[in-house]
């Protein structure tokens, strides 16, 4: 366990920038090993981009890349996200 | 701007335009340099909703970029950029209702402080408990204002990890399964729990609070990085 | 839009030599731990590094052969997408062109594969020719696991996210495939004296 890992609360700013709602209580459902969680629960760590990782099996539920100009977000790791 | 430990200081926002915020949610600071080099970090807001005001309540660190230009450089009347208020997941008001445990590492306190002001001021009849770890007495954020609160609706436990006066009869230890039974609620009375700070600290008692049975569901945690946030 | 924070420094950012900065990086003398995940912690007697894909015979090294291999000390600037550049960084490891001596293939690419999954892509010319190192040691001393020991690559003409941490082997491939950060955003290929940071770039 890292102590840099954050967890979603970390990207509340960001991801309500891009859905233009709250997206911390927003539910995942990991394409992985299919558990949900709200997306302040999930894990964050800070690379060249920003992952959200599944707190149980550890897959990347989301990538987000960021330049001035935009923002790229890969959603590949969740199956479903209710808002 | 007040200071709140040798190493803390809370510091107070007049904010065009807010719109009001619920206790737990936080803001995102940047700061621009001259030559076009940005920092952001986030701060939880420390205060209850209070029209256009916020406090933020910002621990120094000896090398952070952002913390020591607000502790130390910012003066009245300088303007900050900041986005927010941010979060729901990490949010109490009193519809949550409680019992609520409150469990705060160091600094991981602010949000918590958000809480129980948030309770002070708006009535409801949620009973809280807070317990605080803190490395030494001297380092107790708002301590003097949570004596002052603890009451009937709120119970103030602290632990101190590193150093304790003379004569003190508190914890003097990490939170552990045994402390949290302690001070409790226990799971039957199923608590909200909220639990901030560094990500050392929220791994280890959230794996306690589970194993004495509490729902992991119930237990929402915000972790600080050690840029503290 | 921003303003400009009365009297804000941010982290010192020293002079540099024009000529040895890529347009857009700030220097540092920090070195920032940045990851896209949990830092794994594979022990040395687990530990290998192979070579996979396109050759006639794919080759495996324990961590004792590996460490038994020619290595040589390295010293070079690294640049990191985040716009941090660091002058002179030491290092110790093998390159790339003493563990592919004698392979025959006819790949064109290679994709470097890491515990905990991360992946980056580069042309096979971009790890040859004394331009790319299995490095093991930092500063002297074994690679710290939160920058990627035991072991991770360096190819420090290319952003740093191209010089994957906790690198288990390199597979040679006939096609190119984006790896993890390439597919969502980052360039392709990402030289940064072209700034190439990100798609389009």
């Amino acid at each position: 366990m890292d102590a840099l890992m954050l967890d979603g609360n970390a990207v509340a700013g960001l991801l309500q920038e891009v859905f233009a709602v709250e997206m911390t209580t927003a539910v995942g459902t990991c394409d992985h090993c299919g558990r949900s969680e709200p997306i302040g629960a999930v894990r964050v760590f800070r690379g060249a981009g920003t992952v959200l990782r599944c707190p149980h099996c550890n897959n990347a539920l989301v990538k987000i890349v960021k330049n001035e100009t935009g923002i790229w977000i890969g959603l590949g790791g969740v199956r479903a996200l209710k808002i | 701007m007040a200071p709140e430990t040798a190493h803390v200081k809370t510091i107070g926002f007049d904010v065009q335009g807010w719109l009001g915020h619920r206790a737990g949610q936080h803001v995102d600071v940047r700061l621009t340099a001259e030559d076009g080099y940005q920092a952001e970090r986030s701060y939880s807001i420390a205060s209850a909703p209070d029209g256009d005001r916020i406090e933020l309540t910002v621990e120094r660190l000896d090398d952070g970029e952002v913390s020591p230009y607000l502790t130390d450089e910012l003066t009245p009347g300088d303007r900050i950029e900041l986005r927010g208020p941010v979060g729901g997941y990490f949010v109490w008001e009193p519809a949550v209702g409680g019992p609520v445990l409150l469990v705060g590492g160091g600094s991981g306190v602010v949000p918590l402080m958000a809480m129980i002001r948030t309770r002070a001021a708006d009535g409801g009849d949620a009973e809280m408990r807070l317990l605080l770890s803190s490395r030494s007495w001297d380092d107790v954020i708002y301590r003097d204002e949570l004596a002052g609160l603890a009451g009937d609706w709120l119970t103030v436990a602290h632990t101190l990890t590193r150093s304790q006066p003379a004569g003190w009869t508190g914890y003097g230890r990490r939170v552990d399964a045994e402390m949290l039974t302690e001070v409790g609620p226990g799971p039957d009375a199923r608590p909200q729990v909220y639990l901030c700070g560094p990500t050392p600290f929220v791994e280890a008692v959230a794996e306690a609070l589970v194993s004495l049975g509490h729902e992991p569901h119930r237990i929402k945690t915000e972790r600080f990085g050690p840029t503290g946030g | 839009m921003s303003f400009i924070s009365r009297g804000f420094r941010g982290r010192p950012r020293s002079d540099a030599d024009p000529s040895r900065l890529p347009p857009g990086q700030y220097l540092t003398t920090d070195y920032p731990v940045l990851s896209a995940g949990p830092t794994p912690h594979t022990p040395l007697d687990r530990w290998d590094f192979q070579i996979v894909g396109e050759l006639a015979e794919p080759r495996r090294w324990t961590w004792d052969e590996f460490r038994a291999l020619p290595s040589e000390e390295v010293v070079k600037d690294i640049h990191c997408v985040t716009k941090w550049s660091k002058f002179d960084t030491h290092w110790r490891g093998v390159s790339i062109d003493t563990l592919l001596d004698g392979v025959d293939t006819s790949a064109g690419y290679v994709v470097q594969y890491a515990d905990g999954g991360y992946t980056t892509n580069l042309p096979l010319q971009d790890v040859t020719g004394g331009k790319a190192w299995v490095v093991y040691d930092s500063d002297g001393a074994p690679l710290a696991a939160e920058h990627g020991g035991p072991a991770r690559m360096l190819v420090p003409h290319l952003y740093f996210w191209k010089s994957a941490k906790w690198v288990r082997g390199l597979r040679l491939q006939a096609e190119d495939e984006p790896g993890f950060w390439e597919r969502n955003g980052y360039n392709n290929y990402g030289d940064p004296w072209r700034e190439q940071r990100y798609w389009g770039d």
